[in-house]
């Protein structure tokens, strides 16, 4: 009985772990979007940004994939 | 993980097992596992493109020349544009970054394949690597005004302090997003796949319906594996630039 | 986890290791990976550093040069072209200055030699003119002493077969009167 009490809140973790990928995803959604808007307001400059873009993304993304990484890390390891 | 009712068992983490290529259990460090298989076949791909495909040196090139022309431009080009003109003196090494990770992550792709960029640790090498060289470097070429990076000038003095301590933590949370990014993506990516490929195996007829949602999630990881080549490649680039030109 | 892994491993078609957790953090394949990795690093980067980039640079290098010389070929070539053009149409102009030089100056020696022919032609006409009339004159001349001559002697014959003895002075002083008198007639 203890041993399920355990099992239940480590799903429940998990659950509360995903979250988490929904505030990267309006990250990730909110940098492209606004780089879209920039972009169709100047497009000529828009080529020389997408670096930055793909920066932008990847550090919103890193927050996501962390808490991807607790929810493993709660499934699979403790 | 184990659904006892519907008589499957899921078991999205076993693609990743590190094992021994001829029999046996025990992994030493120099034991031919399925990494080395991988990172061997990684190897050869990247030789057969930037060898095989260049073998002509044809002015008016053929396919497989003009794909090796194509990732030597962008990469060099990522390079000066992003770290400048003296970063061009460390392509070779970025050079070798991108084409590892990209190979990687697209031979995991393979079915049954094993993704050498899904463990920690190999991403960890990857990103300590950079980051240990890049500091080393920037003390080396600027010695102690490398620690200007740190020093907001254009902030008030006031804030400044507070600035430096954020940039400090920011600077050695690096290593740890530069790797995590690469390997959770790369995870997640797979062990998503194979959670759909389960409930395929488990819902009968409409089987077709997680069918259809692996073959959207495959085209999405493809775009992933190349993303997140590039992006560990431009971060790499970034912090190449901080050590070349700490002062912004 | 521990459950769980009872019960996976009571499942008949488990096989291979039960629970495997997360690999990812199995410390004991660490060093498995890392001396891997080091291994596959160092032989792409040995590979790109040493074969693959310098002869894709040199192949890049070669391609910019070619067509860096080819453009330069073809600016040299149309430059050429230009310039034949130029000496093409400065040959035309002076072949039609010439050819009009030619033209004048044949005219002109055509009318001098025509003028020369003209005079010559003149020239013998007049003088044939002169020897035909002075031909003409000795003709006349010649044919008058006949006339004298028929007429003295024509005189003569008929004084002396009209039995006269004929004067020869006064015959000839008559007939020449007479002839004179038919001149003036």
């Amino acid at each position: 009985m203890e041993g399920d009490i355990a099992e239940m809140g480590k799903y429940i973790g998990v659950g509360l772990t995903a979250i988490g990928m929904g505030g990267a995803a309006i990250g990730v959604g909110n940098i492209a979007g606004n780089f879209l808007s920039g972009a169709l307001r100047n497009p000529a400059a828009a080529a020389g940004q997408t670096a930055f873009l793909f920066i932008g993304i990847a550090f919103a993304e890193a927050l996501g994939i962390f808490s991807f990484l607790v929810a493993l890390l709660l499934m699979f390891a403790v | 993980m184990a659904e006892q009712t519907g008589g499957f068992v899921i078991k999205p983490m076993d693609q990743f097992v590190v094992k021994p290529l001829f029999g046996g259990d025990v992994v030493h460090w120099y034991t031919p596992t399925n990494v080395t298989l991988w990172m061997a076949l990684t190897v050869l791909a990247i030789t057969v493109l930037l060898m095989l495909g260049t073998r002509g040196r044809a002015i008016v090139p053929t396919r497989g020349q003009s794909m090796a022309e194509l990732s030597y431009g962008f990469i060099h080009k990522m390079v000066e544009d992003v770290a400048g003109k003296d970063g061009l003196r460390f392509f070779p090494y970025i050079m070798t970054l991108f084409m590892f990770i990209l190979f990687a992550n697209l031979l995991g792709l393979i079915p049954f394949a094993f993704t050498t960029t899904s463990h920690i640790a190999v991403t960890a090498v990857l990103a300590l690597t950079v980051f240990i060289s890049v500091t080393v470097l920037g003390f080396v070429l600027h010695g102690a005004k490398f620690l200007k990076l740190f020093w907001v000038d254009s902030a008030p003095l006031v804030l400044r302090p507070v600035l430096a301590i954020i940039e400090l933590i920011s600077y050695f949370a690096r290593p740890v997003s530069h790797s995590i990014r690469l390997a959770g993506a790369m995870m997640a990516g797979h062990a998503v796949a194979k959670v759909f490929a389960g409930f395929a195996g488990a819902l009968g007829v409409a089987s077709f319906v997680p069918i259809l949602a692996v073959t959207a999630l495959y085209a999405l990881e493809l775009l992933v594996a190349a993303i997140q080549a590039y992006v560990f490649t431009i971060l790499t680039c970034v912090y190449l630039r901080d050590a070349l030109h700490p002062s912004h | 986890m521990e459950p769980q892994a009872s019960e996976l491993g009571s499942a008949p078609q488990d096989v291979g290791p039960q629970d495997v957790g997360m690999p990812q953090i199995d410390f004991a394949t660490f060093p498995n990976q890392i001396f891997w990795l080091v291994v596959t690093l160092v032989v792409i980067y040995l590979i790109l550093s040493r074969m693959a980039l310098p002869r894709i640079a040199a192949v890049l290098a070669e391609r910019r040069g070619t067509i860096t010389n080819d453009v330069a070929r073809a600016e040299e070539l149309k430059r050429k072209a230009e310039e034949a053009e130029e000496a093409y149409q400065k040959a035309l102009a002076d072949a039609r200055t010439e050819a009009a030089r030619i033209v004048d100056r044949t005219k002109a020696e055509m009318q001098e030699r025509l003028d020369e022919a003209m005079a010559k032609a003149d020239a013998e006409i007049a003088a044939r003119t002169a020897e035909s009339e002075q031909r003409i004159a000795g003709i006349r001349k010649d044919a008058d002493a006949a006339i004298e001559e028929v007429a003295r002697d024509t005189v003569k014959a008929v004084l002396e077969s009209m039995g006269h003895k004929a004067d020869g002075r006064s015959v000839n002083a008559a007939v020449s009167a007479r002839l004179k008198q038919g001149d003036a007639a």
